[in-house]
């Protein structure tokens, strides 16, 4: 009586039962990593690189630590912290790389190893960092490029949510690149969803011959999906990265594609190649960035990936 | 000599000038505006002091001197405008508009970087006279004027450099003639004993040194305070209001131009969307460091310490290895504390006068 047989905690203590938990599987001194990303107040995909890199610290038995800021000034601020707390490892993102050589330098003079993810592949090396993990932006809008050309589409809409983020400039225009019809960019605040939405809305209403828009983040792939229904556009929504939504989006249809770059690889990977580097100087990807991404998902896969979406590792 | 509280009334009967009261030098201290502030940066030290080990390294209060001198830089000319009674919410924007148009100016251009720097002097001043101006000679208060400065400032930051630059981020300027130079005196590092220091320190102090001179030593000073306590009043006796707020829109435009100018040196590139947001943090500074929302009422040290206070919890929460997640609550509680403990001790202060 009342009680629902679907969803709710339930189901999500049955989740977690099956997800992994776990102790340190190395005896290897407890190093201390510190992680500084570009990332602002309450975002779902740091949420799951994070994920990733704590896993991979209980296993190798490491005090992971994270901070973060979308200031470049203050993301800078914050690597020197770490700095000065002396950590053994650094992973830091470089979606405003200028900003933070002069960070990398120190460490650098410090002898703290660092790692960068998600974003600076053409940086890291040359800022000293070990490897770079993450997905090549421009690679990444080039798969989507041809993975709409697939579908016939003739016109469609790129969505940037961060106005300064260059890593998502470089997958609109890897998008153009290989995109044979007409490609256009619309700036949006991300921060603000129903900005978002009737931002969208406004332009699909006014262009009827948009049959496709990209959004450059899952959160937003709902937003213009509403955006669609609100105008009665035709158009098929696309988006980079995934999440709870965007997986079950896929499985209904009213998604076209997903472009995955593995944000739990980014944080696990990170933390585990640090781990490698001070227990075996080991180095992965040989100077060149190991590539998470692109990940093209469509309704074919996204039922098993809605599962991992709703434990927060996909 | 001090132009901020009005002389207590005489008590009945008392036969000297109440203008010519001698007061003990320890309350004279208790009456200073920046007192409650100094006495909560202290208990923020001690605090993340014994929270986080890291915290009292020589290279770690660097770091916070850095953070607290990157915030001061804008809180010194932000209190002074504040004392004057009126707000700046295009400060956080006016920052990067300052470091876009010195890039912009000298790759353009192909000038000498230092060309470049001049010029956005000039623009930036230019916007301080822009808000002055139509502050003063029409009706809306500086709240409104200064937020429609904030949102033009903020689309032509991004619209102008789209346009000239193509990305949303201005081109190197590393290895143009000057950028070295200029970054000496904008972006260098002092090192003393070991430990590296942001010449930022060094502007900071300099500020507060001048803006402390121009309030409690010169003329101007008590026509600040003047038109912050009471603008009818202040001209009936022959200030020149106009000319003093336009003066003081300019001196936090040249805050932001020195801070600019920082950002652009330190990091040679320049993003063309940031600084939203941070004005609220200079007046936060401001506030805690003893100055009033209303006006006429507020010391530059005050600020500066409000800054310290700002940078000490931003950093030591990191040091103190807390969650982040809960960042932002932490720096609200600080300073929520720091300006009730600000406050408490002002009302102990005027109590003993």
């Amino acid at each position: 009586m009342g009680c629902s047989s679907t969803g709710g905690k339930r189901a999500e203590d049955a989740r977690k039962a099956a997800a992994a938990g776990g102790r340190a599987a190395v005896d290897t001194p407890r190093w201390t990593f510190g992680m500084v990303t570009h990332s602002g107040d309450g975002d779902t995909f740091w949420d799951i690189v994070q994920n990733g890199a704590k896993q991979a610290a209980v296993k190798d038995n490491i005090k992971f630590l994270y901070a973060h800021d979308d200031e470049a000034q203050q993301q800078a601020q914050l690597v020197d912290s770490y700095i000065d707390k002396k950590v053994d490892g650094i992973i830091v993102t470089l979606a405003k790389p200028d900003a933070m050589k002069g960070a990398l330098a120190r460490a650098e003079k410090a002898g703290i190893p660092v790692i960068t993810v998600n974003s600076g592949s053409a940086e890291s090396k040359e800022f000293g960092a070990l490897t770079h993990i993450g997905q090549d932006e421009t690679i990444a809008g080039e798969a989507v490029g041809d993975e709409l050309n697939k579908r016939g589409k003739k016109k469609a809409l790129c969505i940037l949510h961060e106005q300064g983020n260059v890593g998502h400039e470089q997958r609109c225009e890897g998008a153009k690149k290989t995109f044979e019809g007409k490609m256009e960019n619309l700036y949006v605040t991300g921060t603000n969803m129903p900005d978002v939405q009737s931002s969208i809305e406004a332009r699909l209403q006014t262009d009827k011959s948009v049959d496709a828009v990209v959004t450059l983040g899952a959160p937003f792939a709902d937003a213009a999906v509403k955006a669609k229904e609100g105008a009665g556009s035709k158009a098929e929504i696309d988006t980079f990265d995934l999440n709870e939504k965007v997986a079950a989006g896929l499985k209904s249809g009213s998604l076209g594609f997903a472009v995955d770059q593995q944000p739990y690889l980014q944080g696990y990977e990170a933390v585990d190649l640090l781990w490698l580097y001070k227990y075996n100087a080991d180095v992965l990807g040989g100077g060149k960035p190991v590539l998470t991404g692109p990940q093209i998902i469509t309704k074919d896969q996204a039922a098993e990936l809605e599962e991992y979406a709703k434990r927060g590792t996909r | 000599m001090t132009a901020t509280a009005p002389a207590p009334a005489p008590s009945p009967g008392t036969k000297s000038d109440e203008r010519l009261l001698k007061t003990s030098p320890l309350k004279k201290l208790l009456g200073r505006p920046e007192l409650g502030s100094v006495v909560g940066a202290v208990a923020v030290f001690v605090f993340f002091a014994i929270v986080a080990d890291s915290f009292v390294q020589a290279t770690s209060l660097a770091t916070v001197l850095y953070a607290a001198s990157t915030i001061g830089i804008m809180a010194v000319p932000v209190a002074l405008l504040m004392i004057g009674g009126e707000f700046d919410l295009s400060a956080g924007v006016m920052v990067t508009t300052s470091a876009l148009v010195s890039s912009m100016f000298s790759y353009q251009m192909t000038a000498n970087v230092w060309v470049g720097v001049l010029v956005s002097l000039l623009v930036t001043l230019a916007v301080g006279v822009f808000n002055g101006v139509m502050l003063t000679r029409t009706d809306p208060p500086s709240f409104i004027i200064t937020l429609g400065t904030f949102l033009m400032l903020t689309g032509m930051n991004l619209g102008f450099t789209k346009l000239i630059s193509g990305t949303v981020s201005t081109k190197s300027i590393a290895d143009m003639e000057g950028f070295s130079s200029a970054k000496s005196v904008f972006a260098s590092t002092i090192t003393v004993g070991g430990v590296d220091f942001k010449i930022t320190i060094v502007w900071w102090l300099a500020l507060i040194a001048v803006a402390t001179w121009i309030l409690l030593r010169t003329r101007v000073g008590n026509w600040i305070f003047a038109v912050g306590g009471g603008e009818d009043a202040a001209r009936a006796v022959g200030v020149p209001v106009a000319a003093t707020k336009i003066g003081l829109y300019m001196g936090v435009a040249f805050g932001a131009w020195v801070s600019g100018q920082h950002l652009l040196f330190s990091y040679d590139v320049v993003q063309s969307g940031e600084g939203v947001g941070n004005e609220l943090i200079y007046i936060i500074a401001a506030v805690i460091g003893g100055c009033l929302i209303t006006g006429g009422y507020g010391s530059a040290v005050g600020a500066a310490v409000g800054a310290l206070i700002f940078g000490m919890v931003s950093k030591g929460i990191v040091f103190a290895e807390w969650n982040p997640d809960w960042f932002k609550f932490f720096l609200g509680v600080m300073l929520l504390l720091a300006t009730l403990l600000n406050h408490w001790v002002r009302k102990r202060a005027e109590a003993t006068k």
